[in-house]
């Protein structure tokens, strides 16, 4: 079958679009970490670090995240299934819902409109637009996958409609509300009822937004890009349906030393560390299909995104757990530990494979030679060295603050009070924000390669693109 | 066989997400919020605490803040008494929080007057100069809206009489805030549970310090009393302080154990040798070489 008969119009906007909310993901990021430092830089009443950095978190996940999940979901299910997307002008109107949704999201934030529910603070309004948004989304995958030539459902497939029935539940439950007004909403859930309902949507939409996907995107541009198969097939089975069985249970780990009964607490402590074994299934699946092809780290710069996003990915993964566990929870949870955890996945992991499968589909859609290599992999070191200066920086910062909060005298008294405490964070959060400053740079790298791109690239046919990895 | 059958597999799918949901999620519904975890002194928020809620929850000032105290030694020394179910039934959105860029403010009500926190959200550095809190001055330009309450308060189901709204029209932003602020974690009476007995007799240890050593406690001083009582004993929100009026012991029980009805905070948390280096300096600092 041509490639051409494939819908690649429909990629292209989902991933210029998605670029663009990710460079404000990140420029806003920046913003907010310098306001950490300086209070002066707050302007309310809009322009203050606690509505500021919902628009940094939801640009991310949504604008970023969902985007690309967008672009190369619509990619993949047509390569994967032999056959054009089911409906283009229901993805064309998903395309423009999509961007306004986006918009009216970061308007409101800006307003003040929030529930205050972390990576779902969206006013009820926006949670409509959100669902609409997504059973438009998912109709046209899942129509698109029966109707397909190939009968065998590839990998990939299988982590595409987990996360298509995933984020609905979890979207779906959580959003629960009685409205007030058009922006104000009052949770259907109290209390303690609506912290446990919370985080385990907080824990799952990392789950079934951040891990299902790029993982189908993953287990998909690796063969591509390597040119060797998926060393396991059996182990990638094994590790889909365990990793989607023990996710949900894992919630209340956000919630530990809380008045959540202790049982919730002790059962997502023991399945965050059985997680452990799903989650280093793929990336084990991972590191054996690179046997015999080490060498296209150095030679294929799109190997070495996806590899290194697959070893962030074990790493988080690793770490998670840990932090889940009772006693380590205590010494570090609420500390600047837990947001230098956070971005080893969103900027290692989740952005790392974000940014290859965009690599590897801007010469196939656009049919041009990617135009620059050599810049590409200076965006590989930019925000390699800006994620770690920036993990780093806040790792030793949440020991150091850990420390302090419950150093004790030995009458019995605290050592430090908390502004004490406070002003030991200032040369870390420094660091922090340079890190996150080399990143950003990266990201303008990034950009500037893929503008050039589809600019200025060499005409070749999508073919010849494909052969275009060198 | 399901990875040839697309509707299988969605549906095996959801099956596999909905056990673990089900029982960590709605199961627990049976026990949590019912009688069991009941509080009688636990009340709902009045019109004006209720609307200083959504305006916390409007600036986000759960993104730096946490309301809940865990069963940790520190953390009850720091805080106050660890927190319960039963006191967040009428919290709708819970505002637990994630992540402590300041301090966690589950048992704030009552900890200091609410001058103090007048003068704090106007400007947070003129009391506590190295924080890197912004300033909510401009809170007390905006009026309450009694209409707008009054439908947050129909929709929740607490209670309210028609006085009490009508006295909102008065009111502002920055009331409403520091309303909130003071009955958080307050409805149970743990600040009594939570005072410490002082046993044995007290005696200065640094009663025969000299001047320069009472200087090396000046910050000791700024950091946890010049807000309140002024950069030179003048007095501001608390009292002017006039040290050589009282015993040493008398003064370090005050600091030690607060006068909660008078607004003054327990300093207990600071350790009594500490304690007694502040009695030493506020006693002792004015009165000269001589000591």
């Amino acid at each position: 079958m041509k490639s051409t008969e494939y819908n690649y119009d429909i990629v292209r906007s989902f991933v210029n679009w998605s670029v663009l909310w990710g460079l404000v993901a990140v420029l806003v990021g920046v913003i907010v970490s310098f306001q950490m430092v300086d209070p002066r830089l707050n302007f309310p009443p809009y322009l203050t670090f606690g509505r500021l950095r919902p628009i940094h978190t939801n640009a991310g996940i949504y604008g970023w995240g969902v985007g690309v999940i967008f672009a190369t979901f619509i990619y993949m299910v047509q390569r994967l299934c032999r056959t054009p997307l089911w409906s283009p002008k229901l993805a064309r109107f998903q395309l423009w819902f999509f961007n306004a949704t986006i918009i009216a999201s970061a308007v409101t934030l800006l307003m003040g409109y929030t529930t205050s529910k972390e990576y779902h603070e969206m006013e009820w309004p926006i949670d409509v637009m959100v669902v609409i948004l997504w059973v438009v989304f998912a109709l046209n995958i899942i129509m698109t996958i029966i109707k397909r030539r190939e009968e065998h459902m590839y990998i990939s497939l299988w982590y595409m409609m987990a996360s298509l029935v995933g984020v609905a539940i979890l979207y779906l439950v959580n959003a629960a509300a009685v409205p007030v007004s058009l922006f104000k909403s009052y949770s259907a859930f109290a209390g303690t009822n609506d912290a446990n309902v919370h985080w385990w949507f907080g824990h799952n939409a990392v789950a079934m937004a951040l891990t299902a996907p790029p993982l189908a995107m993953f287990y998909y541009f690796l063969p591509k890009s390597t040119g060797v198969p998926i060393y396991s097939h059996r182990l990638s089975i094994i590790a889909f349906w365990s990793l989607l069985f023990m996710y949900l249970w894992t919630g209340a780990h956000h919630l530990l030393w809380t008045p959540v009964p202790d049982w919730i607490q002790t059962l997502a402590m023991g399945f965050s560390v059985m997680l452990i074994a799903p989650s280093w299934g793929s990336v084990i699946n991972g590191y054996l299909s690179m046997n015999g092809q080490w060498h296209q780290m150095r030679e294929n710069y799109l190997v070495k995104y996806l590899i290194l996003g697959i070893t962030f990915y074990g790493l988080q993964t690793i770490q998670g757990p840990m932090q889940a566990i009772r006693t380590f929870s205590a010494f570090i949870h609420y500390t600047d530990w837990v947001p230098a955890h956070i971005h080893m996945g969103t900027m290692g992991w989740v952005s790392m494979i974000c940014f290859a499968s965009i690599y590897y589909l801007v010469p196939r859609i656009y049919g041009k030679k990617l135009f620059s290599i050599p810049l590409a992999n200076l965006q590989f070191w930019l925000i390699l060295v800006g994620q770690l200066t920036w993990s780093f920086s806040l790792w030793i910062a949440g020991v150091l603050q850990a420390g302090m909060w419950t150093a004790m005298n030995p009458d019995g008294s605290l050592t430090y009070t908390f502004m004490e405490t406070m002003v030991e964070m200032y040369p870390y959060w420094w660091i922090r924000s340079i890190g996150g400053l080399i990143y950003f740079v990266g990201v303008v790298v990034f950009i500037y390669n893929l503008v050039m791109t589809v600019r200025h690239g060499e005409i070749a046919s999508t073919e010849a693109a494909a052969e275009g990895r060198a | 066989m399901w990875e040839k059958k697309p509707i299988l597999l969605l549906l095996l799918a959801t099956a596999a997400i909905l056990v673990g949901t089900i029982i960590t999620v709605v199961l627990p519904f049976a026990w949590v919020n019912t009688e069991a975890d009941r509080i009688e002194t636990v009340t709902p928020y009045t019109a004006l605490q209720q609307e200083g809620r959504d305006i916390y929850i409007r600036e986000g000032c759960n993104n730096c803040h946490t309301q809940t105290v865990r069963p940790l030694v520190a953390e009850v020394l720091r805080y106050g008494d660890y927190s319960k179910s039963g006191e967040f039934v009428y919290d709708r959105p819970f505002l637990w929080g994630s992540k402590r860029t300041g301090p966690d403010l589950a048992r704030l009500g009552g900890k200091y007057p609410d001058a103090w926190h007048y003068k704090h959200m106007a400007s947070p550095r003129a009391m506590v100069p190295k924080t890197n809190m912004p300033d909510y001055g401009w809170l007390s330009a905006n009026q309450l809206d009694p209409t707008m309450i009054k439908r947050k308060m129909d929709v929740l189901g607490f209670p309210y009489t028609s006085d009490e709204l009508y006295s909102l029209a008065d009111k502002n932003e920055m009331d409403a805030l520091v309303a909130y602020m003071q009955k958080l974690g307050s409805d149970i009476p743990w600040r009594n549970a939570a005072a410490t007995t002082i046993v044995g007799n007290l005696k200065n240890p640094y009663a025969d310090s000299d001047h320069s050593t009472l200087e090396e406690w000046e910050p000791l001083y700024e950091e946890n009393c010049e807000a309140c009582h002024g950069e030179h004993f003048e007095g501001d929100i608390g009292p002017e302080l006039d040290g050589a009026s009282m015993e040493d012991t008398e003064l370090f029980e005050i600091i030690y154990n607060g006068v909660p009805d008078n607004g003054m905070p327990p300093f207990a948390g600071l350790g009594a040798d500490k304690v007694w280096q502040v009695v030493t300096f506020v006693k002792y600092y004015n009165q000269g070489e001589d000591h």
